[in-house]
């Protein structure tokens, strides 16, 4: 399961949300084997593409290098789909390499830069294997462990 | 003739787990083939048909080698290599 405050969750939908029609992607950082997403970092998709998203590969090596600093991890890594489900594609599949982490899929193809649902869906991919899990979103002034029930618009 | 080398989580299974891991050579291409014969199988996940794999960064105190000469980029004693999946995907 994946655990996330509402305001992590509403910046990744906001990030996608702008960057439509191109992929836009990025990590949320935490301090490391906490599985708790504190921190995060918007990455400019490298290959600006409504199909296809990469990390510049000079950034990528800053933020991990932060990271490690910070003795943060990947906590979660996460992408959008443009034009179709939030769920991962082949690629997703082939190039995820990060077994530890959330992989976070937001699908904009209904509203695009518009206000609207989008689907926001968390798994894991280990060693080619995916496996969807459960996202709780954390509301702040509803600190209890109840499960937050999705809102139906953003 | 040491080299530090940044082994991403991924690919800890090679290292036993070590973070980081010492090589030598005097190219990246004589490091990686000095790594493969302490790590069996590492050269294959960094390789593909001689070549650097296409979703797989290398840097040399933090230059991507891709512009430094990629596999025949030059190392010296006390150089930093990290490897780094590409975040990337479809």
């Amino acid at each position: 399961m994946l655990t996330i405050d509402r305001a992590i969750r509403d910046a990744i939908v906001a990030h996608a949300k702008r960057d439509h029609p191109d992929e836009a992607c990025g990590i949320v950082a935490g301090p490391e084997g906490s599985d708790t997403p504190v921190r995060l970092v918007e990455m400019v998709n490298a290959a600006g593409s409504p199909t296809f998203y990469e990390f510049d590969s000079t950034e990528l090596l800053a933020l991990y290098k932060q990271m490690w600093d910070a003795d943060e991890e990947p906590v979660i890594v996460y992408h959008s789909h443009t034009a179709t489900e939030a769920y991962p594609s082949r690629t997703d599949i082939g190039l995820a390499s990060e077994p530890g982490a959330h992989y976070v899929l937001v699908s904009t193809a209904e509203h695009g830069n518009n206000d609207g649902p989008v689907e926001f869906r968390s798994y894991r991919i280990v060693d080619g294997a995916v496996t969807e899990e459960e996202v709780r979103v954390l509301d702040p002034t509803n600190t209890d462990q109840n499960p937050a029930t999705p809102r139906s618009n953003d | 003739m040491a080299i530090e080398v940044r082994i991403p989580t991924i690919l800890r299974t090679y290292t036993d787990g070590a973070k980081a891991v010492t090589g030598e050579g005097e190219t990246l291409s004589a490091l990686i083939e000095n790594l493969e014969a302490s790590h069996p199988g590492i050269a294959d996940r960094l390789l593909d048909n001689g070549e650097l794999r296409r979703f797989v960064n290398v840097y040399i105190n933090d230059e991507d080698v891709r512009f430094i000469g990629g596999l025949e980029a030059k190392l010296s004693d006390g150089d930093q290599v990290v490897v780094l999946p590409a975040v990337a995907g479809g």
